[in-house]
């Protein structure tokens, strides 16, 4: 006799993986079929030739640059706050942890324009700024904040759990056998961390490069300055060159693609060496 | 163990199937209720509000039948864009002739012949571009020439992204081409122009605001309509910072309608829609249309609504000897000349 193992009946399977399918098909799988289809319309030369222009050139340079940077710093920042989250004990702690999601839940034009309203030369942190001569709103470092606005979660929510997970033990043994607290941290926290800081980071980085809300607000969208490759899209919509439209977002979806690639691969490869 | 299919790993549930198509089913019929929906740029929500109470009004009294219209309004091309890919409007309303023609030529929604079916082109308003300043001027902007001056800060939608910026960008250029009477003077004007341009907003709302409430820029170019809101915005909170200028010369920025021709023809709503656009041109329709700082064209109308709009010397695109057709493929697509400005070499 053989013993049905499945905790669930097969009808359950059923529904679900109809849903499953039904849905990843409806949402992802069809629009970016469309996607392909459109943009080969104008054939792999037609694509490579969209990047002949030089303002999609330094809209694309751009993108990347102000994107790796934001990335690189919400590195930094969000595993800041997943370490204070996670090891310290303040008042309010549930409500900043709650706070840390806003950027996830608030539309990122809303974001955008309180960015912008702050970081103009009127605003109140811009002002400040300005009376050193330095403009936030409107040049690549405004496009950064708000980068590093909603970025930051990805680093946060991935890091989070995995530090909870830390045994205290690994630290006091460590300091034990006579590590200074930079080495107890370098050769023991870092390497069980680091899988998830790359996944986080670079999550925030393919979410960087497309994003479009906050950032037109605060650039100012000046061709080959602070111009970047999402707005170059709708410029292309714009004028009804939908396949050129789409060669951009393909090009853009197959970077992140190759991105979050290469980042499972790393991640996977940090994970294997830790056991 | 239970058997499945022969061709699935797993057994196919109907119920669940059935669920989906009545899902769907139920989704379409929502979306197919016959509703009259009129597709509109951006500065035209408050007009059309009361367009449509005085419209529904009339038709109520001839016809004794009431109906509902819906309103849609984003930017002109992203309206148009809608329309082609299948938003079911019943009529148009655009910035530029040009968005109308993208829908008559992309998608046959819209009869290749529309502007010869309404009076004046199928135009019952129209705007012009004119200047904001900051109280009192203090940079002494009265006309064009003042604002290609180095040192001014000036602030205008992107032309790429925007229907309305396109307005804007033709003035300069149209100012520029009429007094210097060369292509290659009047390029260097729009150049020096956008190289006193700090911020290239994708919406005419969106740079009013970097202007109005950003305080950024000496000079924010615009719609009449769109700054005497501004004006009339102030005025409500109390303020008085800003001032409206009046160049000597300027474009008439003519915004079209148009019939949907088989879309309400397929729902059921061409003769309403015919009237609906018709009304427009009534006097009724005129008198709303001025009261919303469009300026009529009934020559009626705008006399006695003269004080709202000082006369000022208005050329058109074809005085330019452009239609929006060679305006578009000249200057604003790819490699044209806003392309060129930007060129760093």
């Amino acid at each position: 006799m053989q013993i049905e193992t499945r905790p669930y009946k097969k009808i359950h399977l059923g529904i679900s993986l109809g849903f499953t399918v039904f849905y990843s098909s409806a949402v992802v799988i069809i629009p970016l079929f469309g996607l392909f289809y459109h943009s080969l319309g104008i054939g792999f030369t037609g694509i490579l030739e969209v990047f002949t222009e030089e303002r999609i050139r330094s809209a694309l340079f751009l993108s990347f640059s102000v994107g790796l940077i934001s990335a690189v710093l919400n590195l930094f920042i969000g595993f800041l706050f997943a370490w204070v989250l996670v090891r310290y004990q303040f008042p309010f702690k549930k409500f900043f942890d709650t706070l840390i999601d806003l950027p996830f839940t608030l539309p990122t034009a809303v974001a955008g324009i309180a960015l912008t309203t702050i970081y103009s030369p009127t605003g109140i942190i811009g002002s400040f700024f300005d009376k050193w001569g330095i403009k936030i709103a409107y040049t690549p470092i405004g496009i950064v904040i708000a980068l590093v606005f909603i970025g930051f979660p990805f680093v946060v929510r991935t890091v989070q759990p995995v530090i909870e997970e830390l045994p205290k033990e690994l630290e006091e043994s460590a300091r034990c056998l006579g590590a200074t607290p930079f080495q107890t941290f370098r050769k023991v926290l870092l390497p069980e961390l680091w899988p998830s800081l790359l996944a986080g980071t670079g999550m925030a980085f393919a979410r960087s490069i497309g994003e479009y809300g906050s950032v037109v607000f605060i650039s100012g969208n000046l061709p080959g300055k602070t111009e970047i490759l999402p707005l170059l899209i709708v410029t292309k919509l714009e004028q009804y060159e939908y396949e050129k439209a789409t060669s951009i977002a393909l090009v853009m979806l197959l970077t992140s693609f190759l991105f979050m690639f290469l980042i499972n691969f790393f991640q996977e490869r940090a994970s294997k060496k830790l056991t | 163990m239970k058997k499945t299919s022969q061709f699935l790993p797993f057994k196919p549930n109907f119920s669940a199937i059935l669920t989906i198509i009545m899902g769907i089913g139920l989704a379409t019929s929502l979306l197919a209720e016959t509703t009259f929906l009129h597709v509109s740029f951006d500065p035209t929500r408050e007009l059309y509000e009361d367009i449509n109470k005085s419209f529904l009004k009339s038709w109520k009294e001839k016809k004794g039948e009431e109906f509902s219209i819906q309103q849609s309004h984003g930017g002109s091309g992203k309206q148009a864009r809608a329309v082609i890919d299948g938003l079911e409007a019943d009529v148009v309303s655009l910035a530029l002739s040009y968005d109308i023609d993208s829908i008559a030529s992309k998608s046959k929604l819209i009869d290749a012949n529309w502007q010869s079916k309404l009076p004046n082109k199928s135009t019952p308003y129209y705007s012009t571009i004119i200047f904001l300043v900051r109280k009192s001027n203090p940079k002494k902007i009265k006309d064009w020439d003042d604002i290609v001056k180095p040192g001014i800060s000036v602030i205008t939608p992107n032309p790429k992204t925007s229907g309305g910026a396109r307005w804007n960008y033709l003035a300069a250029y149209g100012y520029a081409k009429r007094k210097y009477k060369s292509d290659e003077k009047a390029t260097d004007f729009v150049k020096a122009l956008f190289q006193n341009t700090s911020v290239l907003d994708t919406g005419a709302r969106g740079s009013t605001t970097t202007f109005v409430n950003r305080g950024i820029g000496d000079v924010l170019i615009t719609w009449e309509n769109e700054a005497k809101l501004a004006l009339d915005e102030e005025k409500r909170s109390g303020k008085n910072s800003l001032e409206v200028i009046y160049p000597s010369e300027s474009i008439r920025a003519e915004t079209p309608v148009a019939v949907v021709t088989k879309t309400a023809t397929e729902k059921g709503n061409l003769e309403k829609a015919t009237a609906y656009l018709e009304f427009l041109f009534t006097k009724e329709g005129q008198t709303i249309i001025a009261k919303h700082f469009f300026r009529p064209i009934d020559p009626k109308v705008s006399k006695s609504s003269a004080k709202d709009f000082p006369n000022i010397k208005l050329f058109s695109l074809s005085d330019l000897g452009e239609t929006w057709d060679t305006a578009q493929k000249k200057h604003f697509a790819d490699g044209g000349v806003f392309d060129a400005i930007y060129k760093t070499k």
